[in-house]
């Protein structure tokens, strides 16, 4: 029987670590040109329309950032939250919290002096997503109940509170749908290139990215909730407060989810409905993995993303490819940098008996 | 070929024995013959390379030079599945015991028989190997109602089960009191007479000179010397083992005992089992000693460290630094009174191995001026602050960026030492410092504490190598249980006392 | 309202309804009851269940035949939960990781190859789906006959299998090896358990159970396959592993009440019942973060879940 293993090996110069991304990018789309092939589709004109469809005009290019900007803010989330190890699969439901509460805002402080109305929504919406997420972080602390679980069981939770007031108290006098009024003008992100969806939130996202960075490494914080996700044992050792800074995690963590909650309010649909989110939440659980949790890398896996996202449309339209191509293509870029990043420490021994 | 004695053919022969990990040679070309009913010790220091021959011995390591031959037939052994098949079986010293589950279902695993084991039988093959061996075991006894002794014996039942009749132990009796040390050798002793044999793995001269026929010692992965026990003197082994004068030569300085550092009051301390491991246990450390905390592991040394370092709130008692009266549970709150820590296990407690030396050597300092101010953290002063505990300590390291898993055993012990004294602070206490270091680190750690002492110092050191303890302390007290048996200085003490004491024995 | 409540006909069709609801969550959490046993976590659940869900409805729509179509299914688990034991069992990579990098994976292949093969029809194909197979004479019963006794055949197999995976884990050499490794693998490495091959088996069983579990919701429950058939199940199943403390039948019994509480929630909506019906839409979730909590103090986790093993680290 043939047996694998695997063994340390001697460190690899650190200019590898720089090409790992670009070889992941480079073999992912070598393996999912199978199933494109599958689908019956030339791979050429597949991947053509892919690249054209999210890069290669004005407008495709910053249709591209558009749909980055909510990916990087959840992956951010995630991303700060598992360097922790606070497993946040629920950073959708947060997402839903922070666009309720922009929601709320928009829609109903409209005694609100308009040049408030966008700052208000914002914090709102922040704080909305971050105490969503001090649920589960309270429960993992206190009550030591398994955190991958209560993050996802409250997305389904906020979904149906979601649901109960767009049925209910939210809906938009006279529609049979479950969505609100639309938002005051005041409350619109202000779109900031002209002919393009190119809008506030995407500066957020930006100013999130460098913001989380600066925690995480020029902050007391940003170590000591490093230290509580390597080793909780040695952090509580050296008088880390690790209940605290878990926590404190949670809040910064839904409160970027909450953050593209608001986005999505605030830029995209002008309103809240069900469908406010495409799933967002979970897809920054894989760009947070596919940037070792590194801001910046988050924001490279976010925008590669939204590439593939935005451009599979058209390589759905163009090459006839069904586009949950996209899912494969997310599924299989995730598995390839991780075995990349294992490869630099380890090498493969395969044992025969 | 009738009438000719053959000569005595080893039962196991490593010839030229290599085993590498990425670029350290652990074992090189090492040769080793046992011969049946022997006793051979596999002499070495930390990091010699005894385990890992041993483990290639076993099966669970490769090798990756050399060759293996069972009583004269080479072998290749993938697992230790095929060791087992052979007859060899190994006790490790960390052991290989589910604790949830009872003796048999321990004892039977790997060797069931049956899809559905017949648990009867299983039973009475086990008895009646019990009762062969003089064991008292309860089949259906849950593993961690046994004591460390009992378990050990288990893990011996384990291989006796299998049919093995070579047996590896390595370092046995670092976990047992002296009483329980004299049964193992007994054990041990009849194992042989019912022709067994067996590869001691040990650190320990004395215990060598006492059970071992022959004795093969290793240095930095290679064989260095072989001789009989008859033959051979504690010091000669001593200097085989590390190659030079085996003597630490301690600077002991100066000893003027000053005002009351810390003190502890009726403490107990519950485990996180809920046993009571610390019970009604005071004692006073003077600045300008060394107060020794001997006794066997597992008597309660682990959660006094514990509670000390203030990971574990006692139920009730209170210690006080400088006459103030600290809390318990808080971390924070020893260290903010002076106290520097050095923990039992080093890797599990005081290190973020994934992160780099210079981020590990702040992992206390990190809430303070300059460190940190304001909330955020001076990258040079860490810096700073690094180079000095690295060059005060002298810790081997490539640069203070690398992290730190990359150090060895005795580095690792030197961040932690730089961390916590470069400050020089007023009172330290140190649980089991020492524990898988070599012996120049050993000896560095020991320089380290009387240095501290000579300044001034309290030094509580909790440690079960009794040579630690006297070549260390001023005064010595010993835990059995949770409880402490006696208190004596350095200069009445005996080891016997000591002995019984650590064994229960109140005299 | 409470005459309605308590009427035959509606503990009846109470009883029938949490008992088929429960099915797929019951299969799923013994599955992961097993897989984590040896010490392995599989977040690839929701994400396994969607695909074999698929394939088994791809498979009984191309060939008519219900049972092909489960047995497709559970080789689809495997496959997935075979890739799994690649990067978290032999190249030891996050388990967390692993496991959600292969629900990603799953879900978009499994829609991706129904799209491939059904296209976008207005209507969505349909497949004649399992019915109920009452048992002869049993289902006569009042109340428990057409309910407890009328069932689907898979939801027969599934209760079967409540005691023969406790068997399989407390009385076989097998599960005494499985257990073991949860706990210690290094006991078992020493006397010559293959861990590795050991949790790779326990993965595949698992992927088998998510696989038929997937099935059940488009071959037996309804009888198409919409992207949301799965609707969260596969996270209950974590749940209710945790909530049964690893045993297959308390795992069981915690599936059986969320099924209770899903079963009830819709029948709460039929009787008007004057609260807006997203409120009972939550309760199931609600409930269960509730009887985490309470058994969260006392879990007994094996100890080497989430932790890879590899020789060389000795």
């Amino acid at each position: 029987m043939i047996g694998m293993s695997i063994v340390k090996r001697k460190p690899l110069p650190p200019w590898v670590m720089l090409i790992i991304p670009v070889a992941a990018v480079f073999v992912t789309l070598l393996i999912t040109a199978i199933p494109i092939l599958i689908a019956g589709g030339n791979v050429f004109k597949a991947y053509g329309a892919l690249f054209h469809g999210a890069l290669g005009s004005r407008f495709n290019l910053l249709e591209t950032f558009v749909k980055a900007s909510p990916l990087i803010l959840t992956g951010l989330a995630v991303a700060f939250a598992f360097r922790a190890k606070f497993w946040n699969i629920g950073a959708e439901g947060q997402l839903f919290a922070g666009a309720i509460i922009a929601s709320w805002v928009g829609i109903y402080f409209t005694w609100l002096p308009s040049f408030l109305v966008l700052p208000v929504m914002i914090i709102f919406g922040f704080l909305g997503g971050g105490l969503w997420a001090t649920i589960p972080a309270f429960l993992k602390t206190k009550l030591k109940v398994d955190d991958v679980v209560t993050t996802l069981l409250l997305n389904y939770v906020i979904l149906h509170i979601m649901g109960a007031l767009l049925f209910g108290p939210m809906q938009m006098p006279g529609s049979a749908w479950p969505r609100s009024a639309s938002i005051m003008d005041a409350a619109f992100y202000p779109m900031l290139i002209a002919r393009s969806r190119f809008h506030l939130g995407i500066i957020i996202s930006f100013a999130a990215v460098l913001v989380i960075w600066f925690i995480n490494s020029k902050t007391v914080f940003g170590y000591q909730s490093k230290g509580v996700g390597i080793n909780l044992n040695a952090a509580k050792f050296g008088g880390i407060n690790t209940n605290m800074v878990i926590l404190k995690t949670a809040i910064i963590s839904g409160g970027l989810a909450g953050l593209a909650g608001v986005g999505e309010v605030a830029a995209i649909h002008h309103h809240l409905m069900m469908d406010v989110s495409p799933g967002y939440g979970y897809t920054g659980i894989v760009i947070a993995m596919l940037g070792n949790l590194h801001p910046i890398g988050v924001a490279l896996a976010a925008f590669f993303f939204s590439v593939i996202s935005v451009g599979a449309q058209t390589m759905s339209r163009v090459a006839g490819i069904p586009i949950y191509i996209v899912g494969i293509i997310e599924g299989v870029s995730l598995m390839t940098m991780l075995i990349f990043i294992l490869l630099t420490e380890y090498k493969i021994r395969w044992t025969k008996s | 070929m009738e009438g000719r004695i053959l000569e005595k053919q080893p039962v196991i022969e490593m010839r030229g024995v290599t085993k590498r990990f990425v670029d350290v040679i652990a074992n090189d070309k090492v040769d080793l013959k046992l011969f049946p009913n022997e006793v051979v010790a596999l002499l070495g220091e930390n990091g010699a390379g005894k385990t890992t021959l041993m483990n290639v011995l076993f099966g669970y390591y490769n090798l990756d030079g050399g060759e293996m031959l069972i009583n004269g037939e080479s072998v290749t052994f993938n697992s230790p599945k095929d060791a087992i098949n052979h007859g060899i079986a190994m006790i490790h010293q960390h052991f290989t015991l589910v604790q949830t589950q009872t003796v048999l279902e321990n004892v039977m695993i790997g060797m069931e028989g049956s899809f559905f084991p017949d648990y009867n039988k299983a039973k009475e093959k086990l008895l009646a190997i019990e009762k062969e061996f003089g064991f008292h075991l309860d089949p259906d006894a849950i593993v961690w109602t046994l004591s460390i002794g009992e378990q050990q014996k288990l893990e011996i039942l384990k291989a006796l089960y299998r049919g093995a009749k070579i047996l590896i132990m390595d370092e046995p009796t670092a976990v047992l009191a002296p009483t329980e040390t004299i049964e193992l050798f007994e054990t041990l002793r009849n194992l042989v007479k019912k022709g067994h044999s067996i590869i001691f793995i040990s650190h320990h001269l004395q215990e060598v000179m006492d059970i071992c026929d022959r004795v093969v010692v290793l240095r930095t992965g290679k064989r260095v010397a072989e001789a009989k026990v008859s033959e051979t003197t504690i010091p000669e082994l001593a200097s085989l083992m590390v190659g030079r004068e085996l003597l630490e030569r301690l600077d002991r300085g100066k000893s003027k005992t000053g005002k009351t550092i810390l003190e502890a009051k009726n403490l107990k301390v519950k485990n996180n089992r809920g046993v009571t491991a610390v019970d009604d246990l005071s004692f006073v450390l003077k600045e300008g000693e060394v107060l020794g905390v001997a006794g066997v592991s597992g008597n309660g040394q682990t959660e006094l460290s514990e509670m000390l370092f203030g990971e574990l709130n006692p139920e009730e008692g209170e210690i006080f630094i400088s006459g103030k009266r600290v809390p318990g549970g808080s971390p924070s709150a020893v260290v903010k009174e002076g106290m520097a820590r050095i923990p039992e296990d080093r890797i599990k407690t005081g290190l973020f191995m994934d992160l780099s030396v210079k981020e590990n050597m702040i992992l206390e300092s990190h809430v303070n001026e300059p460190i940190s101010k304001n909330g955020l953290i001076n990258m040079k002063e860490i810096r700073s602050f690094a180079d000095n505990c690295i060059n005060s300590f002298s810790v081997k390291t490539d640069g203070m960026d690398i992290p730190v898993k990359s150090l060895s055993g005795g580095n690792l012990q030197k961040v932690i030492l730089a961390r916590e004294l470069v400050g020089n602070p007023k009172l330290v206490v140190a649980c089991q410092p020492t524990r898988g270091l070599d012996v120049g680190a050993m000896e560095y750690v020991h320089q380290a504490m009387l240095d501290q002492k000579s300044s001034g110092s309290g030094v509580l050191l909790i440690s079960d190598d009794l040579d630690e303890i006297f070549l260390l302390s001023d005064r010595i007290i010993v835990m059995y249980e949770g409880k402490v048996m006696g208190e004596v200085s350095a200069e009445e003490a005996s080891r016997d006392k000591i002995g019984l004491w650590m064994s229960g024995v109140i005299s | 309202m409470m005459s309605e409540i308590f009427s035959v006909a509606f503990i009846t069709g109470l009883i029938a309804a949490t008992l088929r609801m429960s099915t797929p969550i019951i299969l799923a959490t013994l599955g992961e009851i097993i897989t984590e046993r040896s010490g392995v976590l599989n977040l690839g659940i929701e994400g396994t269940m969607l695909f074999g869900a698929a394939v088994g409805f791809l498979t009984t729509l191309a060939t008519g035949n219900l049972w092909l179509g489960v047995f497709a299914a559970a080789l689809a688990g495997i496959a997935l939960s075979l890739i799994m034991a690649v990067l978290a069992v032999y190249l030891g990579l996050s388990q967390h990781v692993s496991g959600l990098g292969i629900t990603i994976f799953a879900s978009g292949l499994a829609m991706f190859v129904y799209r491939l093969v059904v296209g976008s029809p207005i209507v969505p194909p349909i497949i004649t789906p399992f019915t109920p197979v009452a048992i002869p004479l049993l289902s006569r019963i009042p109340i428990l006959g057409a309910s407890f006794f009328t069932q689907y055949s898979l939801t027969y197999i599934t209760w079967a299998l409540i005691p023969l995976v406790s068997i399989f884990l407390f009385k076989t050499r097998a599960g005494l090896r499985v257990r073991t490794i949860g706990q210690n693998p290094f006991a078992a490495d020493t006397v010559g358990v293959n861990v590795n091959l050991t949790r790779t088996l326990c993965l595949a069983a698992g992927g088998a159970f998510f696989g038929v579990a997937g099935a059940f919701l488009t071959l037996a429950h309804q009888n198409m396959f919409l992207i949301d058939v799965i609707g969260g199940r596969g996270w209950i199943a974590i749940a209710m592993t945790i909530f049964g403390n690893w045993n297959p039948l308390m795992g069981a019994v915690g599936a059986l009440i969320f099924g209770f509480l899903d079963a009830f929630q819709l029948r709460m909506q039929t009787l008007g019942v004057d609260l807006p019906f997203h409120i009972f839409l939550m309760i199931p979730y609600l409930i269960t973060i509730l009887a985490l909590i309470s058994v969260s103090r006392k879990a007994t986790v094996p100890a080497g879940l989430l932790k890879p093993y590899r020789r060389e680290d000795k």
